[in-house]
């Protein structure tokens, strides 16, 4: 503590400590801080008395810069949000701007969205439950689901061209449509991954060390969580059955047959049953969609706002000058505000997006989702002992991509 | 349902106006009134808004209250959602709502750090998102997209250093605007456009 940390005039110094007290730094460079969190503990001993997580660290200026860019320049930024769930970051954004320009997807783009949706989830689900394990001391689940991972990373490689950042979800629908045989790759593993699953569960649910690291740890309210901001597994631990996929259906979800699972004590554990869960109902999902889907148009047909075809650009001039516009200038969007919220894999993502009649948003404000989680770490953490605030860490799924934008 | 909200939220004192805007639920209210409407929304049955899901700053600088602040609610009971906004400057303090939901803290640093939006009785109004010591409200519109300071590790004195920006090229900000779109009466063309419905001078 005698150090002289950076901005560690920020630290409230007047507060009178007890003897045995003291603050340690947590991160920003430590691998349970799932990125850049630099967490100040004050410690009692091995409990933790208070804790200030600092932010910022990953801080790029993503809303200034989308304020400077077309509408289509913006979505490749959201992407780089929560960077383990990219496709479910377009996605409120692409939604906004379709409901400010008024125009409707077509009915296989929508279904596309919905299976990369859920394609998203399990692939945000298997890094937080792996890395969560890993950080309580388990190591064979990151081994196993890393694997796991890398075929659904495949599928985004193939759907969109590349395995992170895919800029797949576009105002209008989505880039390109499926190359042949991916729908058949994807049911395949549909086949096989709830026998993973169940090797997972083998590995996690009922271990005896890991139910002693989680269980009962880091516990929340059902009011609380409500207070604090919270959504999706962590509000759903909490026994709050609220998912925005049911309550407020967005793409196809309305027509889909999925439970959500739902917890009752709110803790560590409850929270990572709710991943499982829901990577199971994931399944359904993504099988459902692959048995729904028919050939036909992935965006809007009006060459306003989608691209034209390479060889539509050969044969029309009118098609080639479609494509400069949108490339150069971009569409227009009509003056007005919306906030569009989907459910990502961590909870309630929203854009809040200001039109001034421009071809570049006034203001695009991004709602991140681990942002709340983040600020209850104080809440969760107090009384609890340093190694559980690790756990509490690990099973809020915060990535700081999204938090700090 | 929906219709409903509307007529309650219209009728609630410190409303400046309610309207439904692309299926939601756009609210004006004057900030001194602000608190109590919160806990109104917050507390009463017919409302239920136990969620305060965002909160941001938005900065319009021809306006003369020049920031708005936007509060995005969410019920999670009656499943329907409400946008408040609230104009207030640099100088005029938004009372702060972080009693009413405790979420608040965050975002309303965030508004503080972003847009210089002052929250009264808001004990922790530091930075959040901007380096320790930063200087100045990036979202401002009148706040340069390249910033003023930049930052690198100096090996000579081993430190890391600030200094003002420098570019090798300079920031080119292009205009795309299609003048056949955007420009509503091109230069030497005005006497063509007088009178003429949706141009303007």
């Amino acid at each position: 503590m005698g150090e002289a940390l950076p901005g560690r005039d920020l630290l409230p110094s007047t507060r009178s400590v007890a003897i045995d007290s003291h603050a340690i730094n947590f991160g920003p460079q430590h691998p349970a801080a799932h990125g850049v969190l630099r967490l100040i503990l004050e410690m009692d001993g091995e409990v933790v008395e208070r804790a200030d997580p600092h932010i910022g660290l990953l801080h790029r200026g993503t809303e200034k810069l989308i304020e400077y860019k077309t509408y289509m320049q913006a979505v490749p930024y959201f992407d780089r949000l929560d960077y383990v769930s990219p496709m479910c970051m377009e996605h409120p954004f692409a939604l906004a701007t379709e409901k400010l320009l008024g125009i409707e997807v077509p009915e296989r783009a929508k279904w596309i969205r919905t299976l990369f949706s859920e394609i998203t989830r399990v692939l945000n689900h298997l890094l937080n439950v792996t890395t969560y394990a890993l950080d309580v001391g388990a190591i064979t689940p990151a081994l196993w689901g890393f694997e796991e991972r890398e075929k659904l990373m495949e599928f985004y490689d193939q759907a969109s061209g590349a395995r992170l950042h895919s800029n797949y979800f576009r105002p209008g629908g989505v880039a390109k449509d499926l190359p042949a045989g991916l729908e058949e790759r994807i049911a395949e593993w549909a086949e096989t991954f709830p026998r993973f699953i169940d090797d997972l569960e083998g590995l996690l649910t009922n271990n005896r060390i890991w139910k002693q690291r989680t269980v009962d740890i880091g516990i929340i309210s059902a009011e609380d969580a409500l207070a604090w901001g919270f959504s999706g597994p962590p509000l759903r631990a909490s026994g709050v059955p609220w998912d925005l996929r049911r309550s407020q259906p967005y793409e196809m979800y309305e027509q889909l047959e999925f439970d959500i699972p739902v917890g009752r004590n709110g803790d560590c554990y409850d929270r990572y049953l709710m991943r499982m869960g829901e990577m199971r109902e994931s399944v359904k999902i993504i099988r459902q969609c692959l048995a729904r889907m028919k050939p036909g148009p992935i965006k809007v047909q009006d060459r306003k706002f989608s691209p034209p075809t390479r060889g539509e650009m050969k044969k029309s001039m009118e098609a080639l000058i479609h494509h400069f516009k949108l490339f150069t200038e971009g569409y227009h969007v009509p003056a007005g505000a919306t906030y569009t919220t989907v459910e990502s894999p961590k909870g309630e993502f929203g854009v809040y997006l200001v039109a001034d009649g421009t071809n570049r948003p006034y203001r695009c404000k991004i709602r991140p989702t681990g942002f709340a989680f983040l600020q209850a770490i104080e809440k969760l953490s107090k009384r609890h002992m340093l190694a559980d605030a690790v756990a509490i860490i690990g099973s809020l799924d915060v990535v700081f991509g999204e938090i700090d934008r | 349902m929906a219709d409903d909200l509307h007529e309650a939220v219209a009728a609630l004192p410190g409303v400046i106006s309610a309207a439904r805007e692309k299926g939601e639920l756009v609210v004006h209210v004057a900030s001194g009134l602000l608190l109590d409407l919160m806990t109104t929304l917050r507390d009463d049955p017919r409302f239920s808004f136990e969620q305060m899901m965002d909160l941001c700053g938005v900065d319009w600088p021809d306006r003369s209250p020049r920031f708005e602040v936007v509060y995005n609610l969410l019920s999670v009971s009656l499943n329907h959602r409400i946008r408040l906004h609230v104009a207030t400057d640099a100088a005029i303090p938004v009372p702060s709502i972080h009693r009413i939901w405790p979420v608040a803290t965050w975002w309303e640093r965030e508004a503080w750090d972003l847009y210089g939006i002052v929250f009264s009785d808001q004990p922790d109004l530091r930075r959040i998102l901007t380096d320790y010591g930063f200087e100045g409200h990036p979202l401002r519109k009148d706040f340069p997209l390249t910033g003023y300071v930049e930052v690198r590790y100096d090996e000579e004195r081993k430190q890391v250093v600030y200094e003002p920006v420098k570019l090798t090229q300079d920031f080119r900000n292009f205009d795309f605007l299609s003048p056949w779109e955007a420009m509503t009466s091109l230069p030497g063309d005005e006497k063509a456009h007088e009178g003429s419905r949706g141009m303007k001078p």
